[in-house]
């Protein structure tokens, strides 16, 4: 028994809630969303023929699982339409995580070298917009690139432009709002690992004879490479599934992911092709979810 | 003079059994320490360490860093508990009981003061978990205050006061409760030289009037010389040698107690002639030296001879007729570091040894002493020299 | 980490470069809340024509009390919740099934909120709950206590652990080690968690529009249908009255943080 243990004992009571609570709404859920994908499409209301239901006991159940049916997968398989949007969104991730790294981190690293004092409110102000609705700034944008909106105006004024250009309902519109609004995560890891950092290390670096470009790449840079692992990894995987931002600023002619869920359980009420939609979206997000929670976990133990 | 070399040797020993204790104790020790195993993973942080600590007594805990003092102070606290053995207070077994439920305190090394609560209500706090009467606590608390020298404060918040401010406030929230033994851990580590000493002697006289009982933890020698009556030295989860101050520098039960504590020229060798009251050693890097023979009877094997710097004579002759001048060897210096107080040579012996030899600076307008590469002769006497077994 | 005069033009170009990108968009909106002129992008003046107009709309005004309800629910759930899994995961050692716990805690930062939604409503169908403030409120505390559970757990690691077993040292068993001395010293990262829970909350689209019933919008579903239907002067208004109630906690957090980092700690807001 050790110090750590005295406290563990009420601690491990203080989980039993918690744990009760995520397992009910966050673990129990998954199953049944692994359920509903082998089910079939009714028109009903809810719109699925269950595929078996409890109380029925356990004849029902045997039942139940001669007819579960990969229906909902080959279709996704078969149909064009799913593939593409899984690619488009991957795609679309990778894409926007690269830019979220080239403009968050030039932005980071002036931040940790704002002097001590500094640092905090600029640490602030990059989370304060966070805090602000997602779909407010997304509405924000909406408001300066439509047609008439600010920027067009601003161009035609300066005489950049003749016509007004089209930018709602394009990729770079959308690019545009996911970096808007995903940019705060990519600069608070990487500012925090930059932080962390010895000034004594470049310092010494220097002395060394090292250019300060040879400073940043050789001593710097690899040196945050842990803040980028995890900048990257909180954008990727919540791009990947992410329909505000498609939905509103680019167009209709390819669609992510999420978007393709939501028409399907919304607009087409085929819940167990959503379902199943879902349950490969998550076995996409599998690896980089097991990745990011390792980092979490270390980067816990080295602040203990 | 001859009580306590308890050494941590035999763990198979049951109790501590004091080799050479010649007069018993007149009371039973207020803490007996039995076996105490514990261990983190594979590493034996205290390793079956036996100790009795007398009522009243200043004991300092020393060893380097990683020696299992502090797991044995936070046992003692009951942060952690031993996987064997027992620790009795006052002969009732606290060993697996809570820390919340043992009459003793602790003084932490970073002080930890709760930030949140102002000075008296930090030296208040276990008072108010004792369920004391609140004029009773009011009193204690003022009472405190008035010990360290604290006036005035009792309104502050912790990151309202200096350094030693905080380490008094800290020492009066573990007196309060009237522990029945204050446990210490590096109390003085993270105030300067100066504030250091004077609170060393502040702690002493404090100890001294309050009578309790009091066990520190240091790494700082010069510290648990300064303040403790008796000393463990702890290496590797073992107790080497529990001494007075005094013994424990001029008579080292150990190689690496003599050169933990103090600095001392180590010679090895093998006993060659036994005398009533000598013992004649052939080093093979300073030829054969004439060491008194020890209280402890020497075995057959290895030895060393062990002399500290400051016993060593230097001079450019041999004494002449000098007959305490047994132990003389020649050599040349080779590097000297005036120290202020005292200055260091290092001289190279003809038999390839470097001695180390202090020499007090006595006289202010004194020549420059011994240039280098300077052939001279240095001396001791046998009752300098300490025999070492282990 | 370095000295001022290490601020290159660079540093300071991009600093400025990307604080504007952040900000002038809502400053933009903000300012266009007060346009008197019905077409978006021509200013005819300042006024507060939308404000009224949003205070004469019965079904907005609906869904934002909705909102606010459910804001508060759940956060205050969250917050208890939360702070408890926070409490378990940095001072309880190696329990039965903690890495399935951490893991349910971190996953839900980052995953697709179509995922959230979409299982959250297939078991409250299958429970056959009836929807509307109740499910979308454990719908956001399911969320939300992940964040809560973040933010107080950094909090109680970088918590001097000394200071607890000096608790105990002087009388406190360590539930009463945990009431008196680590509960006030994490008190702001526990508000702040309030705070941070209660606005993602009354922002969330995707998780309440999965969960909520018919006649049980939430305010940013009303926004969202109608800004589908094109920018509306109204919205800007809405919008611009959110962002000051944010504002408003986002002071209260930071004054909390700031009484965290007077006690001597560092206080990270997030």
């Amino acid at each position: 028994m050790s110090a750590r243990r005295i406290f563990s004992r009420p601690a491990r009571f203080a989980a039993i809630a918690p744990y009760v609570w995520m397992v009910l709404f966050f673990l129990v859920p998954f199953a049944f969303v692994a359920k509903i994908s082998l089910s079939q499409t009714a028109i009903a209301q809810p719109p699925y023929t269950p595929v078996f239901s409890l109380a029925e006991g356990w004849s029902s159940l045997s039942e139940a699982f001669a007819a579960l049916s990969l229906d909902n997968f080959r279709l996704l398989l078969s149909d064009d339409l799913y593939l593409a949007s899984y690619l488009r969104s991957v795609i679309v991730a990778l894409t926007s995580t690269a830019i979220l790294l080239l403009i968050g981190y030039p932005i980071a690293y002036g931040m940790a070298r704002l002097p001590k004092r500094w640092q905090g409110i600029a640490m602030m102000l990059v989370i304060i917009p966070f805090w602000t609705s997602f779909l407010i700034r997304i509405y924000a944008w909406v408001n300066i690139l439509q047609h008439d909106g600010l920027l067009n105006q601003i161009l035609l004024a300066l005489h950049l432009v003749s016509t007004p250009v089209v930018w709602l309902s394009t990729d770079s519109a959308m690019y545009v709002g996911i970096v808007y609004s995903y940019l705060p995560f990519m600069i608070l890891p990487l500012f925090a690992t930059l932080t962390k950092l010895e000034p004594a290390l470049e310092e010494a670096a220097a002395d060394l004879g090292a250019t300060p470009r040879e400073i940043f790449w050789l001593v710097t840079f690899p040196l945050s490479l842990p803040g980028v692992g995890a900048g990257a990894l909180l954008c990727f995987i919540p791009i990947v599934g992410e329909f505000v931002i498609p939905d509103l600023l680019a167009g209709s002619k390819s669609l992510m992911i999420g978007q393709t869920l939501w028409l399907e359980f919304f607009t087409n009420k085929d819940w167990p092709v959503a379902s199943s939609i879902a349950v490969v979206l998550l076995a996409v997000l599998l690896l980089p979810l097991l990745l990011y929670d390792r980092l979490q976990r270390r980067q816990l133990e080295e602040s203990r | 003079m001859a009580d306590d070399i308890a050494t941590s040797e035999p763990a198979a020993e049951p109790a501590p059994s004091p080799q050479g204790e010649q007069r018993p104790d007149p009371q039973p020790p207020v803490l007996r320490i039995e076996n105490v195993v514990k261990t983190f993973g594979s590493f034996r942080a205290v390793d079956g360490l036996s100790l009795d600590i007398r009522a009243g007594e200043f004991f300092a805990l020393l060893g380097p860093s990683g020696c299992g003092k502090t797991t044995l102070l936070r046992m003692l606290a009951g942060f952690e508990a031993p996987d064997e053995g027992r620790i009795l207070l006052s002969g009732e077994d606290i060993a697996q009981m809570l820390p919340h439920q043992r009459p003793v305190n602790m003084m932490f090394q970073n002080y930890a003061l709760f930030p949140h609560l102002n000075v008296r209500d930090n030296i208040a706090f276990g008072l108010r978990r004792a369920g004391m009467p609140r004029a009773e606590i009011a009193t204690r608390v003022a009472e405190m205050v008035a010990l360290v020298r604290l006036e005035g404060l009792e309104k502050r918040k912790p990151d309202q006061l200096s350094g030693g401010q905080k380490q008094r406030v800290a020492l009066a929230r573990s007196l309060a409760r009237r522990p029945q033994v204050l446990l210490l851990d590096e109390p003085m580590a993270a105030l300067d030289k100066k504030l250091r000493e004077t609170t060393q002697a502040e702690l002493m006289e404090l100890q001294r009037r309050l009578g309790m009982t009091f066990i520190i933890v240091t790494h700082d020698q010069e510290e648990a010389m300064t303040v403790a009556t008796r000393i463990g030295v702890m290496n590797a989860g073992r107790l080497e040698q529990v001494a007075v101050p005094r013994r424990l520098y001029e008579e080292p039960a150990s190689r690496w107690v003599a050169e933990f504590v103090g600095d001392i020229n180590l010679f090895e060798g093998e006993v060659t002639a036994r005398e009533p009251l000598r013992l004649r050693v052939a080093t093979a890097t300073a030829g054969e030296l004439v060491a008194a023979q020890p209280v402890a009877a020497i075995g057959e094997g290895r030895v060393a001879v062990a002399i500290r710097p400051e016993k060593i004579r230097l001079a450019l002759r041999r004494p002449a007729g000098d007959a305490a001048a047994i132990n003389c060897v020649e050599g040349a210096i080779t590097d000297a570091s005036y120290l202020g107080g005292k200055t260091v040579y290092k001289v190279r012996l003809d038999g390839g040894a470097v001695l180390h030899a202090a020499q007090a600076n006595t006289a202010r307008l004194d020549a420059d002493g011994y240039g280098l590469n300077q052939r001279i002769v240095a001396w001791f006497t046998p009752d300098d020299c300490v025999v070492l077994e282990r | 980490m370095p000295k001022p005069s290490r601020l290159s033009r660079f540093n300071v170009a991009s600093l400025s470069l990307g604080l504007a990108f952040l900000y002038l968009p809502i400053l933009i909106l903000v300012i266009y809340s007060f346009n008197a002129s019905r077409l978006v992008t021509v200013w005819g003046g300042w006024s507060m024509r939308w404000y009224h107009e949003f205070f004469n709309d019965r079904a907005m005004i609906d869904a934002a009390w909705m909102s606010l309800r459910v804001g508060a629910t759940s956060a205050t759930v969250a917050t208890v919740l939360g702070t408890l899994a926070a409490v378990a995961l940095s001072r309880g050692q190696g329990f039965r099934g903690r890495m399935l716990f951490s893991g349910m805690l971190y996953a839900p930062l980052v995953m697709p909120e179509v995922i959230t939604g979409l299982s959250l409503l297939l078991l409250f169908v299958a429970l056959d709950a009836e929807r509307g403030f109740w499910t979308v409120t454990i719908a956001h505390t399911t969320l939300t206590m992940c964040f809560v559970a973040v933010v107080v757990q950094s909090r109680l690691v970088s918590l001097d652990r000394s200071l607890e077993e000096a608790a105990m040292d002087l009388g406190c068993d360590p539930l009463r080690a945990f009431v008196m001395v680590t509960l006030p010293l994490i008190a702001p990262a526990v508000v702040a968690g309030w705070l941070l829970a209660f606005t993602l909350s009354l922002d969330d689209l995707v998780i309440a529009s999965f969960t909520t019933g018919p006649g049980s919008a939430t305010l940013p579903i009303r926004i969202y249908s109608e800004v589908r239907l094109g920018v509306k002067p109204e919205i800007n208004a809405i919008c611009t009255l959110v962002i000051g109630l944010i504002a408003v906690v986002i002071v209260i957090a930071s004054l909390a943080s700031k009484l965290s980092s007077d006690r001597g700690e560092s206080a990270a807001p997030l």
